[in-house]
């Protein structure tokens, strides 16, 4: 579905009069390959190039060296570029800086409309987007009364009603409160179960990691990690070393383990826990 | 300073469609040197309540006491208030303006009327109690990365020498890294400086391990004003106002529920660590 | 709370005049205009009063809505009533030192007032029924021809539609901005016009910052759902004229030609 062949992208600074200040390698020489139907996050600290990993997947942004190809269409030919964006969608961190339209539905429409969708197929789309995300009652409204979880998911529908089969979620949950963030990681679990749209998930709460198929880990431009949330969160000191932390259950229960007690080095889970807690006291380990 | 609401409302709007009662009915004290959590859902009125606690809203009705004097005295000072009880909004770094860091955090020492050098004095020591290095002093605000943007905004208010430090969701929007190291920062702040802090946020698992009390809203009424410890065993009630307790809190109610003999005032990694390892 | 504030003065009361094209309401109203100038005498006034209350009770329209409308354009009104009434050369039935009323001074004050009371409400009545999106779509599908001498008239309507769900969300930036600032100390009320001026500095420029940083947000956003321009743009609601549409212009007809006829 998404392929990077030793992608490179560089940001420069410069300074008042125009001379380069410094050079930042945001992608430093990455290759990877996403499978259809996968739900991949991707973890990073500020500044690791995660946001422009994303931008590289729908063609916002496209590497000066490699190339990354999306369904097989190379993002570098301009040609190929508004087949990728519906293909591959976007939802982008402010909530209120991606809605264009003054009313729920028109904004869903938004996408489609630009696509040149006949008026006709174009309502059902857009009712079965808003049907999707669970928000068909707020229709007729303004984007404005909704709250921060609401919002992202009309982005969300926005991006439904063009058809994807990839949907990237650039930090979409970073501005939002507790419940607003379940609001939209359960939408992006259920899109990518039953729908089969393949979900690129970027955030920086371990948390919303724990159910991907498999996860990302950027520094400096590079992908440094690649596995599954298990292969990646039972190596608390690597993870550590890119400036992120491990889930505290997790941790908790590998320190433990560490210590000698009778736990297993990896927990998924709160659940996973409760488990490893049971199996311990029945083998008569536990007090 | 200490702050005493006596059955405070706040209605938006009154008298139109859009009339809303953002808080209702609010009784709290704020004795000196405490460290309080103040958690809510978004439009639960926490942020309607802070900016209550300087001036910035009157109530609508009932009466605010700061160190004893009603806010609707004829010879009551607002700007004395300004300096006394300093308020940091969510998303500080959008309110930076000047050419300078240090002109920025100047900003309100020179609005008090401090003496110049008093200001530039209580400026550096801001900067400098939020881990600005000197070398940026004279970098403009906005070529800072996001962090350092937010530290610069937080010493703007810690330079006009506060006595109670309010901080709307100092953390949002941060990687974890730069979350954890903010909120240390606040909480050395007010180790050293021995100042009333109130930390604002949506989210328990923040402020758990740093607070003494924690005050939680909730439609605009105050549902619980206690100890952590307290406050985080009515989980079910916290959930239903659409609020989390901090994992590891969680799994020990769980596990003590499944009958083992462990404690309820576990907030962090550490302290579970401690006490499963007894 | 600003945010609840609907830019513009749109009053849903889902009647017959506000299920109108925007078209034919845009049309209706510079027809209404057109006729007010047509007239004359006060007795000219008699059919446009009629037809602004026609349709104010069809379009179920308060009377403290309309009167409402009035009230900003109060000052011009008693300006230039007061200009007719003492410019005007004439029969003088009364003076006061400098001060002149003429006959004729007093009938061209009353006639103006009328006339220009009578545009505003009916003007009004167009912004009550009509919301902000498509009047924005109206104006675009209007002003379309202006395209062959390459006015952007697709690019210009986005703009206004962007600017109307922006307002809202920028007055209530600013409210937070000055709330920012005052509790840093800042001073928006007392001193001299400089003063204010440069106290001004501390909110324009974070507001400055602010509207950049989301029109680069709001473009990327729009790229990357495939927006190119208006070029092959289908619309959710295109606009169609229907049965009603087409009565109504045949009676807006009847009323212009009518209006130039009779006097």
């Amino acid at each position: 579905m998404i392929r990077f062949e030793n992608a490179v992208f560089e940001y420069i600074r410069r300074d008042d009069e125009g001379n380069v200040e410094g050079i930042t390698r945001a992608l430093d020489d990455v290759s990877v390959h996403i499978k259809r139907g996968e739900f991949v996050a991707v973890l990073g600290a500020n500044g690791s190039g995660k946001s422009t990993f994303a931008k590289h997947i729908n063609g916002l942004l496209v590497p000066e060296e490699g190339k990354v190809f999306v369904g097989g269409l190379d993002t570098s030919d301009d040609n190929n570029l508004l087949k990728i964006r519906q293909m591959a969608g976007m939802v982008f961190q402010n909530p209120d800086n991606q809605i264009i339209a003054q009313t729920v539905e028109e904004d869903v429409a938004f996408g489609p409309e630009n696509m040149g969708v006949p008026t006709d197929e174009m309502q059902q789309r857009v009712d079965e987007a808003l049907e999707k995300v669970g928000l068909i009652a707020e229709k007729d409204n303004s984007p404005n009364r909704l709250s921060g979880g609401q919002k992202q998911r009309v982005a969300i529908a926005g991006v439904l009603a063009m058809k994807p089969e990839c949907i990237i979620f650039d930090e979409s949950t970073a501005m939002l409160d507790p419940a607003g963030r379940k609001e939209v990681i359960a939408t992006a679990h259920e899109l990518n179960k039953n729908n089969n749209i393949t979900v690129i998930l970027i955030t920086h709460y371990m948390n919303e990691a724990m159910g991907a198929d498999r996860i990302l880990v950027m520094d400096h431009g590079k992908i440094v990690m690649d596995g599954t949330p298990r292969q990646i969160f039972s190596k608390p000191e690597e993870i550590r070393k890119y400036k992120l932390e491990v889930p505290e259950i997790t941790e908790l229960a590998y320190r433990l383990h560490k210590a000698g007690a009778p736990m297993p080095a990896f927990v998924l889970d709160e659940d996973e826990f409760m488990e490893a807690i049971r199996s311990a006291k029945a083998a008569g380990a536990l007090s | 300073m200490s702050i005493i609401l006596d059955h405070v409302s706040h209605i938006y709007n009154p008298g139109t469609t859009f009339e809303k009662r953002a808080l209702d009915d609010i009784s709290l004290v704020i004795p000196d040197g405490e460290f309080i959590g103040l958690i809510g859902h978004t439009g639960s009125g926490k942020s309607t309540l802070i900016q209550h606690l300087n001036g910035l809203l009157k109530p609508s009705s009932g009466n605010i006491f700061f160190n004893g004097q009603s806010i609707f005295d004829n010879d009551f000072k607002m700007k004395d208030l300004r300096r006394e009880v300093g308020l940091v909004f969510q998303y500080p770094e959008y309110q930076l303006f000047e050419v300078s860091v240090i002109k920025d955090v100047l900003f309100g020492p020179n609005n008090l009327g401090m003496k110049t050098l008093d200001a530039e004095v209580a400026a550096y020591a801001a900067l400098k109690s939020v881990g600005i290095d000197e070398s940026l002093l004279d970098v403009s605000p906005l070529d800072l990365s996001g962090g350092q943007k937010r530290r610069v905004a937080i010493a703007g208010v810690l330079a006009m020498k506060p006595k109670v430090l309010v901080l709307d969701e100092p953390a949002a929007g941060l990687d974890p890294l730069g979350r954890r190291e903010i909120l240390d920062t606040i909480a050395n702040i007010r180790k050293e400086q021995n100042i009333t802090v109130i930390l604002v946020s949506h989210s328990m698992e923040d402020v758990a391990q740093y607070v003494e009390r924690i005050i939680v809203m909730n439609k605009g009424k105050i549902a619980m004003d206690d100890t952590p410890q307290e406050v985080y065993s009515h989980d079910e009630e916290l959930q239903a106002m659409g609020l989390d307790i901090p994992e590891i809190t969680r799994l020990f109610l769980r596990l003590k529920k499944e009958g083992y003999r462990l404690p309820t005032d576990v907030f962090t990694v550490d302290q579970a660590y401690e006490a499963m390892m007894k | 709370m600003l945010r609840d504030i609907t830019i513009g003065q749109y009053y849903p009361s889902g009647s017959i005049i506000h299920r109108l094209d925007p078209r034919v309401k845009f049309a209706g109203t510079f027809v209404y205009i057109v006729s007010l100038f047509v007239f004359k005498t006060f007795w000219g006034f008699l059919p446009a009063a009629v037809w602004l209350i026609t349709l104010v009770i069809m379009a179920r329209i308060p009377v403290k809505y309309l009167l409402k409308g009035l009230r900003p354009m109060l000052f011009l009104l008693l300006f230039m009533a007061a200009m007719n009434l003492l410019m005007t050369p004439g029969e003088v039935i009364g003076q006061w030192w400098i001060i002149k009323v003429t006959k004729e001074g007093i009938r061209s004050a009353a006639f103006m007032s009328l006339r220009l009371a009578l545009l505003i409400m009916g003007s009004s009545l167009m912004t009550y029924t009509t919301t902000p999106t498509a009047l924005t779509a109206a104006m675009e599908h209007i002003f379309r021809p202006l395209k062959i001498i390459r006015v952007p008239v697709h690019e210009l309507a986005m703009m206004m539609s962007i600017a109307l769900r922006f307002i809202p969300i920028l007055l209530e930036e600013t409210d937070r901005i000055m709330k920012a600032q005052q509790a840093r100390g800042a001073d928006f009320e007392s001193g001299g016009l400089i003063k204010r001026a440069k106290a001004m500095l501390p909110i324009l420029v974070p507001l400055f910052v602010s509207a950049f940083r989301r029109a680069g947000d709001l473009a990327q956003a729009m790229e990357a759902r495939c927006y190119h321009g208006g070029k092959g743009r289908t619309k959710l609601h295109p606009l169609k004229y229907k049965l009603r549409d087409i009565i109504a212009y045949i009676i807006m007809i009847g009323y212009l030609v009518g209006c130039i006829f009779i006097p």
